[in-house]
């Protein structure tokens, strides 16, 4: 007897998410939108006035892209739980964690990643000098992955309760205040030319304790959940 | 698949929800071959105890041990000697049928003898393989879960209410499917209101309305 | 005896039981020291040099801040053991934290505030510790809003303690990233390693409010828990004995 690999497994997952959010690529763009609309808003908001902007605009930036993260968060788990999928991968032949990894890897690939992409048009909006947009992308990089972690565990708990969205916000939010400070505060000294090593490692770090610590949580979460 | 060594056993269980005690010092033994038949009114607590086989619910007192080994401690590999079909059917309606089997398949572990197409050709959905499950009827959705049985090794099968939605044609096919499941040892556990005839195969039933 | 004393004190009944002698002795001796602090703080310490008669607040707010760390480090620990070992009484005590928890959290926020109003002129800044410890009335409010939000109870216990664990892991986290981000706050006054910053006549009355404080959680937390067991045994023999008075 012998048992598919984890790696297909895992595999199998990943490509399986991917394809249906492809089928359903309308939803896939309104984090985006959100990521566009909230940042062109500041602008609108409080003046045009571009000193203002650039000194606010690392952290309008990011601000934004936590907003969207968290819209974006619901729909990882919630289908599958409603359609009796997510019991099967609990009941799976593999190690859930991982296969709680494939996933949220598919979520930031169709969440994370085009605001990785659509930044750099954001940077150019509200005024940041090249060398911060180069590091925005680069706080992105390391940033969004943190989040959708996070997230995951979140969602996780939240999953099997009515009006979870509202909770899942609450019980969110304050974990992904570290990432904002230091992301905002690694693109603001970028935009002053001062070297951002330190935030980078941090950022770095973080993203190293989530990948091994936030889909065994997750995988928790869930058993509980699905009781 | 070995039907020898195999066993499934129960003691002390007890179920509690919303204040209610469901089940108590439920204690039952499952050996190869043989069917377990859970009856009692809607709400006696038989989808409860069914997850609590599968560990997917902690039983509120007891113990479930598979070959003698408590399946909490097992995790994945209790799961993987495991099929669990509830009642949602647990497939993606986003997905083609065969979209479906090949990720359920790679969940689990793969039995060799069954193909993708000839399991779902063995529940009546020849030409029915690359349609998107949303546009299949309820029968036939139902039908595409159930062929997860087919393509999976796995000893024992877990079933809540696997006849929904099935018209007698499906049902006498999955009858047969579980008889010659039994007859290669292997071991179910389902809730029904069907009347549930197997040929060989001895069916143990358990009334929870009178176990509490 | 040690192992058996332990083993009996998990029966919600022993626990109601015994949890019901101890608190008015616990209350009583948090009731003296309060008092004993209040009048060494308010009227025995000398005035500050630099904060004059409104630094005497610290008395509040130190403890206060202190408490909040303290219970949701417990609220974790006891999280956690219930959800390894299943042990009733853990998730109990857990569950029953979390409020005094959040209440120290807030009484930290307001003396901070207001002790924050003379010293710089505003009724908040969003200077490092003040911040952290709103993040930290957010996490409270979190495992709270969680626990309350899942119908049945030790479902509910169990996704609260893993909430609890993921948030302690954070707390050092999200304290240096907010240290990290704003640096307005004074250094700390009381650390356990350095000879501590202020005088030792100012210091003594903030030793034994610390005490008083913790005396207070423990007299509570057993009011709660005795409360939150009666309410999860109430089909119990002993608890409807209990109520109907036998």
């Amino acid at each position: 007897m012998s048992h598919s690999s984890l790696t297909q497994a895992f595999g199998l997952l990943l490509k399986r998410d991917l394809v249906l959010a492809l089928r359903r690529r309308a939803e896939m763009v309104n984090p985006l939108l959100f990521f566009v609309l909230i940042t062109s808003l500041f602008p609108l908001g409080f003046g045009a006035d571009t000193s203002l902007l650039r000194a606010a605009g690392p952290g309008l930036i990011w601000v934004a892209a936590l907003l969207a993260a968290l819209l974006s968060l619901e729909g990882m788990f919630r289908s599958d739980f409603e359609d009796g999928t997510l019991e099967q991968i609990l009941l799976s032949a593999h190690p859930v964690s991982v296969l709680v990894l494939a996933k949220v890897l598919a979520h930031w690939l169709v969440t994370g990643l085009p605001l990785i992409l659509v930044a750099p048009l954001l940077g150019v909006l509200l005024a940041l000098p090249t060398q911060a947009i180069e590091v925005l992308l680069l706080t992105l990089l390391l940033g969004t992955p943190v989040l959708s972690l996070i997230g995951a565990v979140g969602v996780g708990l939240t999953v099997g309760l009515r009006r979870g969205g509202v909770i899942l916000s609450l019980l969110v939010l304050p974990l992904y205040v570290p990432v904002l400070i230091f992301a905002s505060d690694a693109v603001a000294t970028a935009a002053a030319g001062i070297p951002i090593t330190a935030q980078l490692y941090i950022l770095g770090a973080m993203l190293v304790l989530a990948l091994s610590l936030a889909p065994l949580a997750t995988a928790a979460s869930l058993k509980i959940s699905l009781s | 698949m070995n039907g020898q060594g195999i066993q499934l056993r129960a003691s002390g269980l007890a179920c509690i929800r919303d204040d209610r005690v469901l089940f108590s010092e439920l204690d039952f033994t499952l050996g190869p071959g043989e069917v377990l038949l859970l009856e009692g009114r809607n709400g006696s607590g038989k989808t409860s105890l069914l997850r609590i086989l599968c560990s997917i619910r902690l039983p509120d007192e007891g113990t479930v041990l598979w070959c003698d080994e408590d399946i909490q401690e097992l995790g994945p590999d209790y799961h993987a000697r495991l099929s669990y079909i509830g009642h949602r059917d647990g497939i993606k309606h986003d997905l083609t049928a065969q979209e479906n089997l090949r990720m359920a398949r790679a969940l689990g572990t793969p039995d060799g003898r069954w193909s993708i197409d000839r399991a779902l050709e063995a529940f009546g959905l020849y030409g029915f393989e690359d349609v998107p499950t949303r546009n299949l009827s309820a029968g036939q959705q139902r039908r595409v879960a159930l062929s997860r049985l087919l393509i999976t090794r796995a000893p024992l099968w877990i079933l809540d209410e696997p006849f929904t939605s099935l018209d007698r044609h499906g049902i006498q096919a999955f009858e047969g499917v579980m008889e010659r499941h039994t007859r290669e040892g292997g071991m179910i556990v389902l809730t029904t209101h069907h009347r549930v005839r197997l040929a060989d195969a001895p069916v143990h039933a358990i009334n929870l309305s009178h176990e509490s | 005896m040690i192992t058996a004393f332990f083993h009996k004190l998990s029966s919600p009944k022993y626990f109601y039981g015994i949890a019901g002698r101890w608190i008015p002795w616990l209350g009583g001796a948090c009731l003296l020291l309060t008092l004993a602090g209040l009048y060494q703080g308010l009227v025995v310490a000398p005035t500050d040099y630099q904060q004059g008669e409104s630094y005497r607040i610290i008395y509040i707010h130190v403890p206060a801040a202190w408490m909040s760390l303290f219970i949701y480090m417990v609220m974790a620990g006891a999280g956690a053991i219930g959800l390894i070992w299943r042990i009733k009484l853990a998730e109990v005590i857990a569950i029953s934290s979390a409020p005094i928890g959040a209440s120290f959290t807030f009484l930290a926020l307001i003396t901070g505030s207001l002790w924050g109003k003379p010293m710089w002129g505003a009724w908040w800044v969003w200077d490092a510790r003040l911040t952290s410890e709103l993040l930290l009335l957010f996490l409270y409010l979190g495992v709270i809003a969680l626990y309350n939000a899942v119908e049945d109870k030790r479902t509910a216990s169990r996704a609260a303690a893993i909430l609890a664990i993921v948030g302690v892991v954070n707390i050092p986290i999200i304290h240096y990233s907010v240290e990290w981000w704003n640096t307005l706050h004074q250094g700390p006054t009381v650390t356990k390693f350095d000879a501590p910053s202020i005088d030792i006549r100012m210091l003594i009355p903030l030793l034994i409010m610390a005490v008083a404080f913790k005396l207070y959680y423990v007299t509570v937390l057993l009011m709660r828990a005795r409360c939150e067991v009666l309410e999860r045994e109430r089909n119990s023999k002993w608890a409807q004995a209990l109520v109907t008075g036998k």
